[in-house]
């Protein structure tokens, strides 16, 4: 870093030094017009994989890249200390962090296993007084880590909390009266306790610059009249997803307020308790109407289906539909779905079965991300959806690019079809949910159908498995995957060549997500050469044993080697050929100083 | 530290041992083969399962197996539990009660009663005559509710209005999707007897 008082750089940010004066004026050194140069043609630059390669070349370069990075992207949090990376890169504006494994979704982690936002925002708060966007995903997040944001950077526009958990409504005040220039607040899927705080009326007075406000999962009332108020001064608002506690009466009088609406959650679409009979009910369809812009409709969360005409209007619009909590069937989704016909993104439940998703394949020719969750979550021997829906979706979606399908039937011949009819799948997540499960029809391993999806898919770069898979299978996706870069597995596999030819196999994997499935030592000791190249791999309930974990972790320092242990005390641990349930390594640059005792690191 | 070849060459042929199944079991491979065929899923083992927030006990290991047909397994599918704690209400009305609309002939306002809490038709009669504040009377098979000015009737999930009393209470209690107390001539019409 020069301070050189000679520097001449026009966009020069940093405060000057003491000594530097506009009176003198010495000729500049080659290389410290090449690096002024390069700042300025540094900014440009930004995707961070070019960054991250620019700052490769010299250490002149590492340095002017780090000081013209704006956004950080951590994509786990314990890959780096909150220090090391303040101090490397000194004049951020973003930061986007990642915690915990995604697998801790489905209970698979133990609570309290960490991703502490509270260091982060600590050393931020330090090093990066301009900040004014944060992104957290899977973090652990308090009351009082969002009071020191909201208090510590004067500037900060942006918060998007996903999956995250650990505060309350007294988090969401503080930061609602105290940021000022607060654009977007988005809360996704995050668990939010109810601490009977009215957040809503913390917002200040007058006209606020709000852009976005999401708080579909927060699951407490809110204060209406303040909501009501609070959208009429946010004449910036574009993006409005209200929680359960919203009802369409409540709807109605937002939307008329806010027409200018591009996506709208709509809360519970249902009335309150009491309708009074033949009574006038606001003209639901008219304020829908009146908001041309919207394109994205989410919400409906106790919907009553006779309300679901009031969308009509604006279905020739949508890109975007999520009716991931509305239970309906395939005739009401129909008269919906027909009218859809620029839809790229659809989420749904498998209550609309088969006949619905043969609607959606009809009407929707753009159609580039679908989602099938199921109503019933346990193992059947048949389910409203089956490989018939999968594969009209196949034959009718052909610019399909991702897909997540939950059923508890499939067969070889649809999986096929897809990979076939949709060469530009990027994303395949195919959940069977009776673990196991063979081919309907002709009771053979699922492996060709994965099989072809990694050879006909060839810009597939994330994919999870499922239902009856042998070697096979993975000796495809070894074979084929180059592009694979995330891969989750569960209940699949025979042996441990599975495992050994993904990792020998799949030359782009950076997150390998494994439950449940015969793959022990031999398998993860053939990953050695890949491993430094990963962000994580994740096992749990596999063959694995302290012998082979404690092995990786002396031959390669550089990985952070967790394994859970059931005692959480430290001598009793067990046994070097002891199974270990849960194994989760990751490149770092940092040891864990926060890992709760059940957390064993090799 | 003995090399991990050592290991492979004596003692552990178990472990990479080919077979369809879970870690840890001793299951035979004959009865893992019949299951395969039989396009079934190998008798799944059955964790602890209390599908909420790591309830990380699970003792050392040792699993119960539970019975086949549906065994709840930590973490599957692998669906968040803020999609799936979303339907326990919508589905099946569950613990939460059972409410239905009660609609009556005349009146201005729908009404909303728990059908779990009661326990047969005598209480819920009474609590209807309660809440509207007229008599309906008592039920008999020939000629339902004779004698009275209103008559309880319901829809089914079939659609079709059905008279209160007609099923047994548990037959009622699964199929009602709301009530209405019908008035004057149309009321007599079903106690005729049809």
């Amino acid at each position: 870093m020069s301070h050189d008082p000679a520097e001449m750089s026009e966009d020069d940010e940093r405060a000057p030094p003491a000594d530097r004066g506009r009176a003198e004026y010495a000729s500049p050194h080659a290389d410290q017009v090449l690096e002024n140069v390069l700042e300025n043609v540094l900014v440009f630059l930004t995707c961070r994989r070019d960054r991250n390669s620019v700052s490769l070349v010299c250490k002149s370069w590492c340095r002017a890249e780090a000081l013209t990075r704006p956004e950080l992207f951590i994509g786990n949090c314990y890959a780096v200390s909150p220090a090391r990376a303040t101090e490397r890169f000194e004049r951020v504006r973003s930061v986007a962090l990642k915690g915990k494994p995604r697998f801790a979704d489905f209970s698979l982690l133990p609570p309290d296993w960490g991703a502490h936002f509270a260091p982060w925002v600590s050393a931020m708060a330090g090093a990066y007084p301009g900040l004014e966007k944060v992104y957290l995903k899977r973090m652990s997040v308090t009351d009082e880590d969002l009071a020191v944001l909201a208090r510590s950077f004067p500037r900060f526009k942006e918060l998007a909390l996903v999956c995250c958990e650990g505060f309350g409504t007294s988090g969401l005040a503080v930061v609602a009266s105290h940021c000022r220039q607060l654009r977007v607040l988005d809360l996704i899927e995050s668990e939010v306790t109810d601490d009977e705080v009215d957040w809503i009326s913390c917002f200040p007075d007058g006209a606020t610059s709000l852009e976005s406000l999401i708080f579909d999962c927060v699951e407490c009332p809110i204060n209406f009249d303040a909501l009501e108020k609070l959208v009429a001064r946010s004449s910036s608002l574009k993006k409005l997803r209200l929680n359960i506690y919203v009802c369409i009466g409540q709807l109605y009088r937002l939307m008329i307020r806010a027409p200018q609406l591009t996506h709208l959650g709509t809360g519970s679409f249902s009335p309150s308790e009491i309708v009074q009979q033949g009574d006038q009910e606001p003209d639901y369809a008219s304020a829908f109407a009146a908001c041309r812009s919207l394109v994205c409709l989410s919400g409906f969360r106790e919907i009553i289906p006779d309300y679901l005409p009031a969308i009509y209007p604006v279905c020739a619009n949508l890109t975007s539909l999520n009716f991931s909590y509305a239970n309906i069937n395939a005739e009401q989704l129909r008269s919906v779905i027909s009218r859809c016909h620029k839809l790229q993104i659809f989420w749904v439940l498998d209550s609309i079965c088969d006949e619905g998703l043969q609607a959606v394949a009809a009407t929707c020719k753009d159609l580039r991300e679908l989602r099938v969750f199921p109503i019933d979550a346990m193992e059947n021997n048949e389910g409203p959806v089956s490989d018939v829906g999968f594969l009209a979706i196949a034959e009718g979606c052909r610019k399909l690019q991702s897909i997540l399908y939950f059923c508890q039937q499939m067969t070889n011949a649809a999986v096929i079809a897809m990979s076939n009819n949709c060469p530009d799948l990027v994303v395949f997540r195919l959940c069977i949910i009776p673990r196991y499960q063979a081919d309907r029809i002709t009771e053979e391993p699922m492996d060709e159908g994965f099989g072809a999806i990694v050879k006909n898919c060839k810009k597939l770069t994330r994919l999870a498995v499922s239902g009856l898979l042998t070697d096979r299978a993975f000796s495809y996706i070894g074979q084929y995957g180059k592009l694979v870069q995330t891969l989750s597995v569960a209940f699949n596999g025979d042996s441990d060549m599975g495992l050994k030819y993904v990792l020998e196999g799949c030359s782009s994997l950076q997150k390998l997500e494994i439950r449940d499935s015969p793959f022990g030592d031999s398998a993860l000791l053939s990953g050695l050469h890949h491993y430094y190249n990963m962000r994580f791999l994740w096992m749990s309930s596999c063959r694995v044993t302290r012998r082979g974990c404690r092995e990786i972790a002396r031959q390669m320092p550089g990985l952070v080697v967790e394994v859970f242990s059931w005692n959480n005390n430290a001598q009793d641990r067990g046994e070097e050929n002891d199974i270990v349930e849960t194994l989760y390594m990751y490149r770092s640059l940092a040891r864990r100083v926060d890992a709760p005792k059940y957390v064993e690191i090799l | 530290m003995e090399s991990i070849v050592d290991r492979e060459d004596g003692l552990n042929l178990k472990a990479t041992e080919l077979r369809l199944g879970l870690p840890g079991r001793e299951e035979s491979e004959k009865e893992t083969m019949a299951s395969f065929k039989n396009n079934k899923r190998a008798s799944p083992e059955s964790a602890v399962a209390d599908g909420s927030k790591g309830d990380f006990d699970a003792g050392d290991g040792d699993r119960e197996t539970a019975p086949v047909a549906k065994a709840q397994v930590v973490g599957w599918p692998p669906i968040r539990s803020y999609r799936k704690n979303n339907f326990q209400p919508k589905k099946a009305e569950g613990e939460a009660g059972m409410y239905v609309k009660v609609s009556m002939d005349g009146a201005p306002y729908l009404r909303k009663i728990d059908l779990k809490v009661y326990q047969c038709y005598p209480e819920l009669l009474k609590a209807l005559e309660n809440m509207f504040k007229l008599t309906i009377g008592v039920y008999s098979e020939r000629e339902g509710y004779k004698g009275s000015e209103y008559a309880p009737t319901y829809e089914d999930k079939d659609g079709d209005w059905m008279l209160v009393g007609d099923v047994p209470w548990e037959m009622f209690m699964s199929s009602c999707k709301r009530l209405r107390i019908m008035k004057g001539s149309e009321a007599r019409g079903l106690g005729c007897g049809v």
